[in-house]
This record gives C-alpha cells, structure tokens and sequence, in this order.
C-alpha cells in the first residue's frame, strides 16, 4: 500500500467528529466500531481457525452484562469493569473452548449455539441480577477524571482506540507461530499435530482472545447505549458478524473492519430510502451478489485485483 | 533393562490393534537402532499404516508398549510424541493446501519457536529475532529438499512430486529424531524415486533415524539397513535386505506358495 494510502485513512480517522457533524452518522460510525471489533474477534475463529462460532452474541453480552452490573451494583469505575468484562467473556471463552475439546465443524457449531441459549435464558431469568427482560437501565457513561465521554464526539475516540487495539492483537497474532498454529489448525489438524502443533490448547486459546475481544465490545456497547437487555444476546447480531467476516474477507485482516462498515452503515442507508420490507429484499439481493461474485470477501477479491492491475 | 536395549531408538512390543473383531495387528514386536533406515513391506492390509498410526499416536493400541529411547509413548497425544522427536508423514499426501511453500515449513518449524502469547503481544524484538531465524531455518529446509524454488508458490498448485516433498520439508522443520515416512514414493515416476531415496539417506546421514513404509521394492532394497516384513497383522521376517529377498516367508507372502498355484 502506497504512504498515501495509509496516512489518508489515518487521517480520516483522527478528525472525523470534525467533519461529521450530524449525531445520527457519528452514532453509526461507532456502531460499525463495536461491530467492527466483534467481528475481527469472530474472525479468529472463524477466518484462522476454521471454526464457526454462532454464539458469538453470548461472549458480546456477557461482556455487556458484566460492565454494566460492576458499575451499577459495585460502583466500579469503567475503566476497571472493562477488563472486568474483558475476562468475564475470556472465561466464558475458555469454558467454550474446553467444552468443545474434540468437537469440530457442525458439532463446534452447536455447541456455540446451545451455550448462547442458555445464557440468554439466563439474563431472562435470574432476575434478582439481572433485572430479567426489564435489563439494565442506567448505565453510567465513562468518565476521564471530571469530564465525562459521553458526547458521541468523545466516545467516539474511546471505540477507536478498542478498534486498534483489537485490530493490533489480532494482527500480531496472527503473524506469529500462534497464529500459524489457527491456520494449521483450519488447513489440516492431522499434519498440525504430527509437527507438534497441539491444536487443543490453540483452539482453546484462540476462543479465549475472540471471546474476550467480544466483551470488550459488549462493555463499550452497554457504556454508549447505556442500557442492557436480552436482547444482546439476539441470534441476528451473531449473524449480523458472520455477514459481515464473510462479505469482508474471512481470513484476513482487513476484512471484517471493511465488512462491519458496510454492513452497519448498509441498513441505515437502506432505511432512509425504503420501506421496511424493501430494505430486507435489498439486503438479502446484496449478500446474494457479494457470495455469487465474490466468494472470498471483498478484501481478498480487492487485493487480487491490484495484484493483476500491478505495475 | 539393559543398558543396550535402552539405547534403542525405538521399541515395539506386542503391539495389537483391533477394530471391531479384526486384528489389524496382532502382537508386532520390532525395534529401529538409531541411526538406520527401517522399511517396513508387506501386502495391502498387513497392518503397516496402523503400526504407524499406534507409533505416532493417532490410534490407541488394544495392547503393547512402544518406548522411545527406554520412555514409554503410549497414551500420548500425536503433538506430545512430535515434541520427543518422533515425526511421521502421511501415505495420502499431506500438506497445508492453501499456504505457500514457505508457510507450509514455517508450521513444520512450530517447536522451534518458543514465543507465547505475551512474548506475541508485548516482547516485539523477542518475537522480531525468532521470526528471522525461524524464516532462515525455513529456507535451509527448502533448499535442502530441493524446493528453494517454490518458496511462494501455493503448496496444492505443485506437482505431486513436489507435493511430497514438501510434505517431507515440513516434517523436517520439526526436528525429527525419528523419522517415520508412509509410502513416500507413491505415485512418483522413477527419478522422482532415485531423488526421494537418495533425499532419504542424507537424512539419515544427518543421524535421524528413518523408518518408512514402502510398495517399491527396489526402492526398499537400496535404501534400507533392515527390513521387516508384515503380513496378517504380524511380523513374518526381520533382517538385512539381501536375507529378506532370500526368505521363503516372505516369498510366500507375497507370491503366494507353491501349493497355492498347484
């Protein structure tokens, strides 16, 4: 990528409160922030590993959960229930990983699937810490000594730094002997282990970044909405980061932030134009084309294009 | 047990696996001197693949021992066993399918490296100065097979030949002590065959020990300082190739007797 190609984007990203006003457009950019980590956290499973987590959303509320009970009943401060959510999902993460040991492809899956239900059924039920379907309202925004990151103009900065951070994590991972443990892992887990790779612990530790990535983003998501409820645990936000690591380019880097900005910022383009019905048909007609005519993602499909067009 | 004996590199004894009612082995007893180059031969079906397979760890034996260097394997995971030198490759050619050349060796070299996920995220020039010796160790493998050329090259889009012998780098980058090779001249032409045999002599030449599975007699007989023929899930006969050739188990085995064709 050429310098210009990098500060550009740089720059974009330090000074787009400046430049965008409107709190309606900034709100979407910091969603397709906290989607934007959920997915590069999904992607490590899914893209390096192999393995399709869908109960993602579980690591995501847990992470929401967490933040947001350690500030309203134990008065945490936010900066110490972020990594406090960050290691509630971690474990949540590990559990998940121990739990499907020997388990791959469709039974991983519904292992996933089974342990996002149970949670949800707990966040509905145990109602003394929960509150039940009521959630958590209330949530306190943070707070950087007397100031408060409440503006979206601030807050957005605050879910910049967690996008890099993550995005950091996931690129140092995976250009180590750990991240080419994952791929092993997803290219041929007999060969892996006959050179040594024990693809059990990789497996486990790849599900415990991705599960703690997740509850970072839960803890920014409940600090801006400032309201908890079950319905972070909905099957469609899962979906919604499948989509959006699939479009992006499983597998890469790049992909996932490039496919949490189109997919968030997709249906609410979709909403300003059309009907309900309309932007539903619209967005399915779109994922079809993006399978059919990019199989790979659109970061892959990209970068194959400039390498035919180099030079 | 006796100084000598522990000294070996390898011991299997009366090793049985079984699945369902077959015997695929019943009771094999062998041993693999360092420094050598084993062949076990023997008809389809007579339990060569699932001695490796017990060896290395991806089939739990019904019975036996198998010891390394006077430690016993058995039980262990096929990672744990990798971790004590003891490599194997694959009769269906194995390779990471959509990684270059380069990659592919660059998880063969996984026990090399010792950076973990703090030393990942924080000890940049730690990670940095193992990275660049893992890649040049990477490229000595490489060009030591023969592949310096394929470095960036998608292992699935090689040859066949080829295939294999990256199969045989990545299982290099992991340090063997023993080396167990299944079939490794399968559905390669005969040069291919002479270049794979003389590879596996300068392996052995480098003291790892090799035992190899393989249909290709001449291949067997050039390469090999011992021979162990299997049939029916045993050992029919052990020796030097020339005795081997000679012995009429074997010849039975594989002919069939006389009073089989009367």
């Amino acid at each position: 990528m050429t310098r210009a190609g990098r500060v550009v984007p740089v720059l974009l990203a330090l000074t787009l409160p400046l430049w965008l006003a409107s709190p309606y457009f900034l709100h979407v950019v910091i969603m397709a922030g906290i989607f934007g980590i959920l997915a590069l956290s999904l992607n490590l499973l899914l893209g390096y590993t192999g393995q399709l987590s869908l109960g993602h959303a579980a690591f995501f509320g847990i992470g929401a959960y967490t933040s947001a009970l350690l500030t309203l009943r134990l008065e945490w401060s936010f900066w110490l229930a972020l990594p406090g959510a960050v290691a509630a999902s971690g474990l949540a993460g590990w559990l998940i990983g121990r739990l499907a040991l020997k388990l791959r492809g469709a039974y991983f899956v519904l292992v996933t699937i089974s342990f996002a239900g149970v949670i949800a059924l707990v966040s509905v039920n145990w109602m003394d810490v929960t509150n039940g379907p009521l959630g958590l309202p209330g949530v306190p925004a943070p707070a950087l000594g007397p100031w408060s990151l409440r503006a979206k103009s601030v807050y957005y900065y605050l879910v910049l730094v967690a996008v890099l951070l993550a995005y950091l994590v996931c690129r140092r991972l995976v250009a180590s002997r750990i991240g080419r443990a994952f791929v092993a892992l997803r290219e041929n887990e007999a060969l892996a282990e006959s050179v040594g790779v024990d693809v059990t612990h990789y497996l486990v530790l790849a599900a415990v970044v991705s599960a703690a990535m997740a509850g970072m983003a839960g803890s920014l998501y409940a600090h801006y909405t400032r309201f908890v409820s079950p319905e972070v645990f909905l099957f469609s936000y899962t979906v919604t980061m499948v989509i959006m690591v699939v479009a992006g380019g499983k597998g890469t880097l790049a992909g996932p932030l490039v496919g949490a900005l189109i997919f968030t910022a997709l249906p609410e383009a979709l909403r300003a134009v059309t009907s309900w019905q309309w932007q539903m048909l619209a967005y399915g007609v779109l994922l079809v084309l993006l399978v059919f005519f990019l199989p790979r993602g659109i970061v892959p499909a990209l970068a194959a294009w400039r390498a035919r067009n180099a030079p | 047990m006796a100084r000598a004996e522990r000294a070996l590199t390898l011991s299997v004894r009366d090793l049985a696996v079984r699945f369902g009612g077959v015997a695929a082995l019943a009771g094999v007893s062998f041993d693999v001197h360092p420094g050598t180059i084993t062949s076990v031969i023997g008809p389809n079906g007579a339990g060569k693949t699932t001695a490796f397979n017990a060896i290395t760890g991806y089939l739990r034996p019904t019975r036996g021992r198998i010891e390394y260097v006077g430690v016993p394997l058995t039980g262990l995971r096929p990672s744990a066993i990798a971790a004590r030198g003891i490599v194997r490759t694959f009769q269906r050619t194995s390779v990471f399918p959509s990684l270059s050349v380069t990659d592919n060796v660059m998880i063969g070299l996984h026990l090399r490296g010792s950076a973990g996920v703090l030393d990942v995220l924080l000890g940049w020039r730690r990670r940095a100065a193992e990275e660049s010796r893992l890649a040049h160790d990477a490229d000595g493998i490489l060009e030591f097979v023969g592949l310096g050329h394929r470095r960036g090259e998608v292992a699935s889009e090689l040859p066949y030949g080829e295939q294999r012998l990256v199969e045989l780098a990545v299982a290099l980058a992991a340090r063997p002590r023993l080396l167990l090779l299944d079939e490794p001249g399968a559905g390669m032409t005969t040069a291919e065959k002479a270049a794979v045999s003389s590879l596996i002599r300068r392996i052995r030449d480098q003291s790892t020990t090799v035992l190899l599975v393989e249909h290709d007699m001449r291949m067997v007989m050039s390469i090999s300082d011992t021979v162990i023929v299997m049939n029916h899930g045993r050992v029919i006969a052990e020796g030097a190739p020339a005795a081997i050739q000679a012995h009429p188990d074997v010849i039975r085995a594989y002919l069939g007797s006389a009073g089989d064709h009367d």
